[in-house]
C-alpha cells in the first residue's frame, strides 16, 4: 500500500480537529482531534458513554436532523470541510453507516439493498441484480436469503437484519464506511466471515470501526483510538495497544479488561 | 492506484457542492410542502379575521361585556335587546361534559378491546362497524335524539320533556365515539410489539401489559383522541339543536333542556339582517367559540408536549 504519489500519502481521508458534540447542556464528546488515513481500518474502543457513537454521528452530519445536537470543531472528509458542503445528501452518499440496532427498512430484501443505487440513479435491472448479489454476498447473507429476495427485510431475524444493513451500506459503494457495533446481534461464525470481508474492503474504502469487543479491534484495526469519558485518551497502532507500549495507564487497564 | 484514489477523492469533494437533480427535487418538494403548511395558517387567519371583523363594531361599542358573560338573558329581539350568553356557554359546556363522561370510557374501552384483546374476524367486524358509525350524518343523529331518545326518556324517567341535557349529551357522545375510538386504537397500535413481548416474558397478564406498558406509552395519542372528541362534541350543531330542547336555561339537572352556542348561531343567523346588532352579536358568539377551541388545542398541545419532554 506504499504510494508513489507523495501528495496523497500525506492526505487524510478524515481529518478531525477539536471536535466537540453537545446535546443541549450535556457534552457527549470533547475536543477530539484525530486523522484517519485512506484505506485504513481505524478502530475506536471504549466503555459505554465514551462518545463513540456521537463521534460517528458528527461525521455524516446527522446533527442536521437531531435537534439540540451541536457540533464544534471541524471535520474534513477527503480534504473538504463537511460543515459547509452545499449538497449534504451527496456527502452522505459517500459515507456508509451501520447502526448498532439493525434497521431493516420495510421494503423487500432486494429493495433494501437496491435502494441506495436507485437513489443515485441506477435503473438497469441487470446492474441492480449484480449490486444486490455482490453486497449480500459480502455481508454473508446471500445464501440465507437468495431464494426469498422478495420477502420483507424487516421480517428477518435480528442478526440477519444486521447483515442486511451492512449489505445496504456497501451498496452505496462508499469512500468511508462507519461501523457502529456491527456484530452486536451476529453470531461468532458469521462475525468472522464479515470481518474477513472488511479486511478485503480496505482496498476500496476507509473504515471506521466502533466496537465494544477489544479483540475485534485487535483483529481488524490498523490503528485504534481509546475513548473514555467523552474524550479521546489515546491513539496508537493497534498492536502497540495490546503489547503494552502505550502511554496512558487507563488505556492499558481497559485493554486488559480491568474496567469498562 | 493511489493516483486513482486521489482523483476519486477530488471528484467526491466537488460532488459535495453540485446541485444534482435529487438536490433540486428536494428543494422543489420542500417549497411545495412549505406552501401547503403556510396555506393552513393563511386560512385560519383569514377565518379569524372574518369572524372578528363581522362582530367588531358591535363588540367594541354597544355590547356590555358584564352582561355578555354575567347574564342568562339572551333576548336579541327584546326592547331593549339583551345579549347575555352565560346560559349558552353553560349549555355548550354541560352537553360537552356529559358527552365526554359517556364516551371516554366507552371509546377507550372499545379501542383497548379492538387493539389488544379481539382477534381475527371479531376485530375486523368491530372496526368496520365503528367506522360505519362515523358515516351517519349529524342530522340523522338529531332525528334519533328527537324521535327515539326523546320519547324513550319521557317513558323511562317520567320527565316532562325528553329533549334535554342528557339526551343531547348521549347523542353527542355517540357521535364522538367513532373518531375517538379510531384515533385511540391507532395510538395503541403505534406501541411496538416488542414492548408487549418484553412485558409478557416477565409473566405479566394481558391486562397488566395493557395497563402498565401499553397505556402509559400511548398516553399522548390517547389524550389527542379525547381532545378530538371534545372538539367534535363542542362544535356539533344540528344534532344538538334537535336533541337539547333549545331552551335558554342554566341546567340544574340532567333533564333540563339547554341551548348551546353553536345551535344559537345556526337557528338565529337566518333571522338577522347583515350588519345589525343581532347579526354582530352572533359573530361575537362565533369569536367566543373560536377562542375556546383555540384554548383547548393549546392545552392539548402542551399536555402532549409535557409528556414527551418527560420521556426524553
Amino acid at each position: 500500500m506504499v504510494t508513489p504519489g507523495a501528495h496523497s500519502a500525506v492526505e487524510s481521508m478524515l481529518d478531525v480537529k477539536g471536535l466537540t458534540v453537545r446535546y443541549g447542556a450535556h457534552t457527549a464528546l470533547q475536543d477530539v482531534t484525530l486523522q484517519v488515513r485512506p484505506n485504513e481500518i481505524f478502530g475506536i474502543i471504549g466503555p459505554a458513554n465514551a462518545g463513540k457513537t456521537s463521534f460517528l454521528r458528527a461525521l455524516n452530519r446527522m446533527s442536521d436532523f437531531v435537534s439540540g445536537m451541536q457540533i464544534e470543531g471541524s471535520v474534513h472528509l477527503a480534504g473538504r470541510d463537511i460543515a459547509n458542503v452545499r449538497n449534504v445528501y451527496a456527502l452522505r452518499r459517500r459515507i456508509g453507516v451501520v447502526f448498532p440496532l439493525p434497521v431493516g427498512l420495510p421494503l423487500s430484501i432486494y429493495d433494501n439493498v437496491a435502494l441506495a443505487p436507485r437513489l443515485r440513479g441506477v435503473k438497469s435491472r441487470a446492474e441492480l441484480d449484480e449490486i444486490v448479489e455482490r453486497c449480500l454476498r459480502r455481508a454473508a447473507l446471500w445464501d440465507e436469503v437468495k431464494d426469498r429476495l422478495r420477502n420483507l427485510g424487516s421480517l428477518l431475524s435480528g442478526g440477519q437484519q444486521q447483515r442486511l444493513t451492512i449489505a445496504r451500506a456497501l451498496s452505496q459503494d462508499p469512500d468511508l464506511l462507519l461501523l457502529d457495533e456491527f456484530s452486536i446481534a451476529v453470531d461468532p461464525v458469521t462475525t468472522m466471515r464479515i470481518e474477513e470481508v472488511l479486511k478485503e474492503l480496505r482496498q476500496e474504502m476507509t473504515i471506521v470501526l466502533v466496537t465494544n469487543l477489544v479483540q475485534q479491534a485487535r483483529r481488524l484495526a490498523d490503528r485504534t483510538a481509546f475513548f473514555l469519558g467523552s474524550r479521546c485518551v489515546e491513539i496508537a497502532d493497534t498492536e502497540d495497544l495490546f503489547t503494552g507500549t502505550v502511554k496512558d495507564q487507563r488505556t492499558r487497564d481497559y485493554v486488559e479488561g480491568r474496567y469498562g | 492506484m493511489s493516483q486513482d484514489a486521489s482523483t476519486r477523492r477530488n471528484a467526491a469533494a466537488t460532488e459535495f457542492d453540485r446541485r444534482d437533480s435529487s438536490w433540486w427535487t428536494d428543494r422543489i418538494a420542500r417549497t411545495v410542502v412549505f406552501a401547503g403548511g403556510i396555506s393552513a395558517i393563511v386560512f385560519i387567519v383569514g377565518i379569524l379575521l372574518f369572524i372578528a371583523t363581522q362582530g367588531l363594531e358591535f363588540a367594541a361599542t354597544r355590547l356590555s361585556w358584564s352582561e355578555f358573560f354575567g347574564s342568562i338573558a339572551w333576548r336579541p329581539n327584546g326592547h331593549p335587546a339583551e345579549y347575555g350568553a352565560l346560559a349558552l356557554i353553560a349549555g355548550t359546556a354541560s352537553t360537552t361534559a356529559i358527552a365526554m363522561v359517556i364516551v371516554v370510557p366507552l371509546s377507550i374501552g372499545a379501542a383497548i378491546y379492538i387493539g389488544e384483546f379481539a382477534r381475527g374476524k371479531t376485530r375486523e367486524w368491530l372496526k368496520i362497524l365503528i367506522e360505519l358509525l362515523a358515516a351517519i350524518p349529524s342530522v340523522v343523529w338529531g332525528v334519533i335524539g328527537l324521535h327515539v331518545m326523546g320519547p324513550l326518556m319521557t317513558q323511562a324517567f317520567g320527565v316532562p320533556s325528553g329533549l334535554n341535557l342528557l339526551n343531547a349529551g348521549i347523542i353527542l357522545g355517540l357521535m364522538a365515539a367513532p373518531i375517538m375510538t379510531t384515533i385511540a386504537e391507532d395510538a395503541l397500535k403505534a406501541v411496538p410489539d416488542t414492548y408487549r413481548e418484553a412485558a409478557e416474558a416477565l409473566g405479566a397478564t394481558k391486562w397488566q401489559v395493557v395497563f402498565r406498558v401499553v397505556l402509559p406509552h400511548a398516553r399522548p395519542g390517547l389524550s389527542a383522541a379525547v381532545l378530538l372528541g371534545v372538539g367534535r362534541a363542542f362544535g356539533e350543531t344540528i344534532a344538538v339543536l334537535m336533541a337539547s330542547g333549545h331552551a335558554i336555561n342554566i341546567p340544574h339537572s340532567l333533564f333540563d333542556p339547554v341551548r348551546t352556542l353553536t345551535a344559537t348561531i345556526a337557528a338565529e343567523l337566518g333571522e338577522t339582517a347583515e350588519g345589525d346588532d343581532h347579526y354582530q352579536a352572533l359573530f361575537v358568539l362565533g369569536m367566543l367559540l373560536f377562542v375556546i377551541t383555540f384554548a383547548i388545542n393549546v392545552t392539548a398541545d402542551s399536555i402532549v408536549r409535557g409528556i414527551r419532554r418527560k420521556k426524553a
